[in-house]
């Protein structure tokens, strides 16, 4: 498979091209919405909802015996909404906890969507077949239509999200504020709640119910490492969500049997991967590098401490000893000689044989250390 | 809004609850509360823990429907009234690791002016600027709210009730897990407030600062024990019915100033 030829494919090839339009339009707007969710911590709200939404693709199917994208994400909609009405219902009022009400919810709606989805496949009919890529995704059966439909219901989800870009930002940082302001905290919950679950839907016939809520969660997450701001993070994750969607969605149609789903969530993984260990200040490397840094710092300062604590006094002698420093700050000979060497370096000891003695500059470090 | 604060000269009262009952599954967390808060007082809320301060705020705010009674802010529904209160709530309410800077939480005491839909600008930025300054944290404006310690993370959402711009105050334990310093400069503000005949109400937990920091209290254990003037009900006898007794480790000081 030669990159040129996917790349004339992209443009030219109708099937190619309809698969890459739409997992790319599910990965922006279920970043988009995923960024939210996450920062909402709301995470698992997305798994709930996209395994609640097979009953209501199968429903749909069922009373219709249509198999057209748009009665399917209907069905799919209704179901997921329904699911998280019910989690916010029990949650509000009883004592039972989130996670709990959430696992509860999944596994009754999806359990109920796995009998009807048996129960469909042993109908005699011939239009049953192709509701079980719901479960796994599968790209390589999107038709233009199917786009279509996905592009109106995401952007339209992406526009209120834009036009209610401040209101969400508050409800999502401090939504009590947002209701003392008189913002209808509840509405605008279930308002975002609901775009949520437009996006997992439009995912759903890409990605499947299993690994959906992945590409609700994973861009996020990603998204989180890179920057500190909330519109820099929401465009980051719409971004790194088209990506992976894009980059899996080709490569599953390019390779027969391979479903969409896992490929996709594969591309999402490694960007996450990269993002927990390159991403700078955040990262998993960055932070390992500014704890070793600190290590020395704060060594090389205690040592500086410590000789400005003993020179000229009675002990100094043996306080100010390269052999002394091993054993009193626990450091171990070779440590402590490392340490040594670096603030000899640094121009704040100098060392004459075994004895150590601070330079103007090591006692000012010194006093500046014991200031803090 | 002058109109609403020539009524309220006439009046006296501020805030206004009558009868306010709350239950959380059908259990009461505030009984049958009165209260009259006159206009230009700082007030503490004292009270143990459960006693259902921050429920008697969120009530008065409308953030919680009370199963009985009702509110009013100068006379009239707080729902009439939001352009007269500020409010900050606990510090721990938020998650602080939110991706945003200090001026962006400062400018969201805005939002309510605003209005839907509109994008804080310039304007906004340096009303923003200039409630960070009050506080003394402009130098902080562009630093991730994570970065802060506990007291600049105060002072903030501080600020953002001052850029509110409003005639009563309602504060959730501010000074909780503050350093000296930023309660000092908490307190310096109060009293800016009351100097300008701002009204501020304050769950307080530290019972030896009240009537130093207040000149009014109101003392709440579910049901309203007291509430007035702090030399006439911070008396230990009070302290008692709402602690229920365990005040031994009061100062003698503290209720000895007063009644």
């Amino acid at each position: 498979m030669d990159i040129g030829q996917i790349l004339y494919d992209l443009i030219f090839d109708y099937t190619l091209r309809t698969v890459a339009l739409g997992s790319a339009l599910l990965g922006v707007v279920s970043g988009v919405l995923g960024a939210f969710a996450v920062l909402r911590r709301q995470s698992l709200l997305g798994d709930a909802i996209s395994h609640a939404a097979l009953p209501g693709v199968a429903l749909a199917f069922l009373l219709t015996g249509s198999k057209e994208a748009i009665v399917l994400v209907a069905g799919a909609i209704v179901a997921g909404w329904l699911a998280t009405m019910l989690v916010m219902q029990v949650t509000g009022q009883t004592r039972i906890k989130s996670d709990a009400a959430l696992g509860i919810v999944l596994a009754v709606f999806f359990g109920f969507g796995l009998l009807l989805l048996t129960f469909i496949q042993r109908l005699p009919t011939a239009a049953k077949a192709g509701l079980d890529k719901f479960l796994f995704g599968q790209a390589a059966t999107l038709l233009g239509r199917d786009v279509m439909t996905m592009a109106v219901l995401g952007g339209a989800a992406l526009l209120i999200v834009a036009l209610l870009w401040k209101e969400f930002k508050l409800l999502s940082f401090d939504p009590e504020f947002a209701g003392s302001l008189g913002f209808p905290v509840r509405g605008l919950d279930i308002l975002l709640v609901t775009l949520t679950v437009i996006a997992i839907v439009v995912g759903l016939q890409t990605v499947g119910v299993v690994l959906m809520s992945t590409m609700l969660v994973a861009p996020a997450a990603a998204a989180r490492q890179w920057t500190e701001r909330l519109d820099r993070m929401v465009l980051l994750s719409g971004l790194f969500g088209a990506l992976a969607g894009m980059l899996g969605a080709v490569t599953s149609s390019q390779v027969s049997h391979l479903p969409t789903g896992p490929t996709i969530v594969l591309y999402m993984s490694a960007v996450v991967a990269i993002s927990l260990l390159f991403a700078p200040h955040r990262g998993l490397i960055a932070r390992s590098h500014q704890r070793n840094r600190r290590r020395w710092q704060f060594a090389q300062e205690a040592l500086a401490v410590h000789l400005s604590q003993h020179e000229g006094g009675p002990s100094a002698v043996l306080e100010c000893s390269v052999d002394h420093m091993g054993a009193h700050m626990r450091w171990g000979a070779a440590f402590a000689g490392q340490v040594i060497r670096r603030a000899a370096a640094q121009g704040l000891v100098v060392r004459a044989g075994d004895a150590l003695s601070l330079t103007p500059l090591g006692r000012e470090t010194a006093l500046k250390a014991m200031m803090r | 809004m002058s109109d609403n604060l020539e009524a309220a000269s006439r009046q006296g009262a501020a805030i206004e609850a009558t009868d306010v009952t709350v239950a959380y599954h059908e259990q009461p967390v505030l009984w049958d509360v009165d209260l009259d808060v006159p206009q230009g007082v700082l007030m503490a809320i004292v009270g143990p823990n459960g006693a259902g301060k921050s429920t008697l705020i969120k009530t008065i705010l409308g953030l919680v429907q009370p199963a009985a009674g009702q509110v009013r802010i100068y006379g009239k529904p707080y729902a009439q009234q939001r352009s007269l209160v500020g409010y900050v709530p606990q510090r721990g309410s938020v998650d602080w690791d939110f991706p945003t800077n200090a001026l962006d939480v400062v400018t969201m005491g805005l939002y309510r002016k605003l209005g839907w839909i509109k994008r804080p600008g310039k304007a906004e930025h340096s009303l923003a600027l200039e409630g960070l300054a009050k506080v003394g944290m402009a130098e902080f404006a562009d630093r991730q709210i994570s970065q802060l310690s506990g007291g600049q993370q105060q002072r903030v959402f501080l600020a953002r009730a001052l850029v509110q711009d409003a005639q009563i105050y309602f504060m959730d334990e501010p000074f909780a897990g503050v350093d000296a310093l930023t309660e000092r400069a908490i307190i310096t503000l109060l009293r800016d407030l009351r100097a300008a005949g701002k009204t501020v109400v304050v769950v307080h937990h530290d019972l030896q600062t009240v009537p130093e920091y207040f000149d009014w209290v109101t003392l709440l254990n579910v049901r309203r024990i007291a509430s007035g003037p702090v030399a006439e009900v911070f008396t230990e006898d009070n302290l008692r019915r709402t602690y229920g007794g365990r005040v031994a480790f009061l100062a003698p000081s503290v209720a000895a100033g007063n009644g």
